[in-house]
């Protein structure tokens, strides 16, 4: 449909979210994604849109919720330490059952930590990503063309969902060139959100966009509720790209960047004769934990790779659920692992050949 | 018979939560009489703060939003860039817009965002049972004030429409009092100005209402009234801080 065209993994996605129907960015310069902003300040003014530079990251996320409220496409865009401060924000949003797209271009930690790629952001984003009980949708490309789709997949689910999507990426996706396809086009029929405070014209009543539930009990059901949604999603929406697993004695489980690197490392086990394989989580919530409990009645053991001194594996630990022995391999700091390295720990497992 | 007194349509009949003698009530009264009387209602959205109005939400008959401790005039200029059409105001009070939401108060302010804030003074924090605001007066005791603010630690309160009328986004700073009905009619004309000058796109106005805590003061509601006069106005001074409606902020000569 698209001629194939090179661009910076931020720029393509920011690109992405214009094609997606999305009018309004508000955010606040961070590197490493900083050319989100840098694109969308170009191009928003000439379509019509909104590009908003914020005094906060606190200030850009709330900007969000108030777009989200009154019914339109809105996300941010920002990197680990700016993600902290948008918590706050992120909670009341899911809390009020809005829509909308975060972006986290992870860069290293904790504190100021550093700016070369990381993904140490897996548990706040996953687990935490403010106070009380819930849970966002959260992608996890590996390329340009995933940073692309993904953002449609993304507003899509929020929508549907009602409730905010995050795409994981990272310093070193956000700044690499790569060919990419905008497959789909120009998103106009977005849906109808019945429920947004964008005026009632006196033709209905007034509409409430609020977490607040001073009721306990209330709130225990509303919360519930939410959870039964999760589940739903939980069951529907997993999604992970396997990758020689069939005949696989170990698998490596990787997402983002590091699965680029990992894909390398399996491809010369196998030429060495060890049966590697890889699973690719490209949701990370929800965690796709039902291919990883299928291969481990299959495989003999697992191997988290990740730019972190180990979040996900967690995650992988769960759904193998003791049947396998789970390793781990972590670099961080902003050091990215070497296909050398990995392939290392997977001679290790197999039977220690060195 | 004819009749001279009627509840507002910009005002739902949830009756108000607020403690006796609170101005809560009058000054909610006011900004529902303006929606009225503009025939606003149907298009504006209303942004709720955390603080003693934190449940206007249930209180106005427009569309309204809860927002985050002092992050109204963030999640307002979201909702304004996203339906420029819409009157959008926010409703706060002092701990919420001169503390913990100063950065987006100014910062909406300087944008010359096109929105109304109503801004509630009443020198503590009520729902919380009653602590040091950044606008409590010089030797006033609050809770955490208990020999009264000592402004070599507690520092002073901050003038918001002083501060904020030196800013160029500024169409329209006054301050105003709900003590006496002369007050309360001279409120009204300021709260009507607000929300014409957004109407008429000239940029960002804010109307501070100096108001009575009467259960965190520990007076009855008339010896606050009292109190409010002897104690806040001097501090407080009434009038207009700021007045560019006639060309708006977005003009440049």
């Amino acid at each position: 449909m698209a001629d194939k065209v090179l661009m910076k993994g931020n720029e393509a996605l920011a690109e992405a979210a214009i094609k997606a129907g999305c009018r309004h960015f508000f955010g606040y310069p961070i590197t490493p994604q900083t050319e989100i902003s840098a694109h969308m300040s170009k191009r928003m003014p000439k379509i019509g849109g909104t590009y908003l530079q914020a005094e906060s990251e606190i200030a850009a996320i709330n900007m969000v919720l108030g777009a989200a409220a009154a019914g339109v496409r809105a996300m941010t865009s920002s990197s680990s330490p700016g993600i902290s401060l948008k918590s706050e924000g992120v909670s009341y949003i899911a809390g009020s059952d809005l829509p909308c797209l975060i972006i986290d271009v992870m860069r290293a930690g904790p504190g100021l930590g550093g700016i070369q790629p990381s993904q140490s952001d897996y548990w706040q984003v996953t687990r935490a990503l403010g106070h009380g009980d819930f849970q966002l949708l959260v992608f996890a490309p590996s390329t340009v063309q995933e940073m692309v789709d993904f953002v449609f997949d993304a507003f899509d689910m929020a929508d549907k969902y009602r409730m905010p999507a995050v795409i994981l990426a990272d310093g070193m996706l956000g700044q690499m060139m790569e060919p990419v396809e905008f497959r789909r086009g120009d998103v106009t029929d977005l849906p109808e959100k019945p429920w947004a405070a964008c005026g009632h014209q006196n033709k209905r009543e007034h509409n409430i966009v609020n977490s607040l539930y001073i009721d306990p009990p209330a709130l225990e059901k509303l919360v519930q509720e939410r959870y039964k949604k999760y589940e739903q999603i939980k069951e529907t929406e997993q999604k992970a790209e396997e990758y020689l697993t069939e005949d696989a004695d170990i698998i490596v489980v990787a997402y983002g960047a590091s699965a680029r690197i990992v894909k390398s490392a399996v491809n010369s086990a196998r030429k060495l004769g060890l049966k590697a394989g890889m699973i690719r989580p490209i949701t990370l919530w929800p965690f796709p934990d039902k291919v990883i409990t299928r291969r481990a009645d299959t495989a003999k053991a697992f191997l988290a790779v990740e730019m972190s001194m180990g979040q996900m594996v967690d995650d992988v630990r769960l759904a193998v659920g003791g049947k396998k022995p789970v390793h781990f391999f972590g670099r961080t700091g902003g050091i990215i692992p070497t296909p050398a390295e990995v392939l290392e720990q997977i001679k290790t497992i197999l039977g220690g050949a060195k | 018979m004819a009749v001279v007194f009627e509840k507002t349509k910009a005002l739902t009949d949830i009756p108000f939560h607020y403690c006796p003698g609170c101005t809560h009530g009058i000054i909610h009264r006011l900004v529902a009489e303006v929606l009225d009387e503009l025939n606003l209602t149907g298009r504006t959205i209303g942004v709720a703060p955390v603080g003693c109005a934190v449940f206007a939400y249930n209180y106005f008959n427009c569309d309204m939003i809860e927002a985050a401790h002092g992050r109204a005039p963030a999640v307002a200029t979201g909702v304004k860039r996203a339906r420029p059409d819409s009157i959008v105001f926010t409703y706060q009070g002092d701990g919420d817009l001169a503390a913990i939401g100063t950065a987006e108060t100014v910062h909406s302010a300087t944008r010359g965002e096109n929105i109304t804030i109503i801004f509630v003074n009443n020198a503590i924090y009520g729902m919380t049972g009653g602590q040091m605001a950044p606008t409590t007066l010089p030797g006033q005791i609050t809770q955490t004030t208990p020999y009264g603010r000592d402004t070599n630690t507690a520092g002073y309160p901050v003038r918001i429409c002083e501060m904020l009328s030196t800013l160029d986004g500024v169409a329209y700073a006054e301050r105003v009092s709900v003590d006496t009905v002369k007050n309360i009619a001279t409120a009204k004309k300021a709260v009507k100005k607000a929300f014409t000058a957004q109407v008429e796109g000239k940029g960002f106005s804010i109307v501070e209402v100096l108001s009575t805590c009467p259960t965190n003061w520990g007076l009855t509601p008339i010896e606050a009234l009292d109190w409010l006069r002897a104690n806040m106005i001097p501090y407080y001074p009434l009038g207009v801080y700021k007045d560019k409606t006639e060309k708006g902020v977005k003009h440049h000569d």
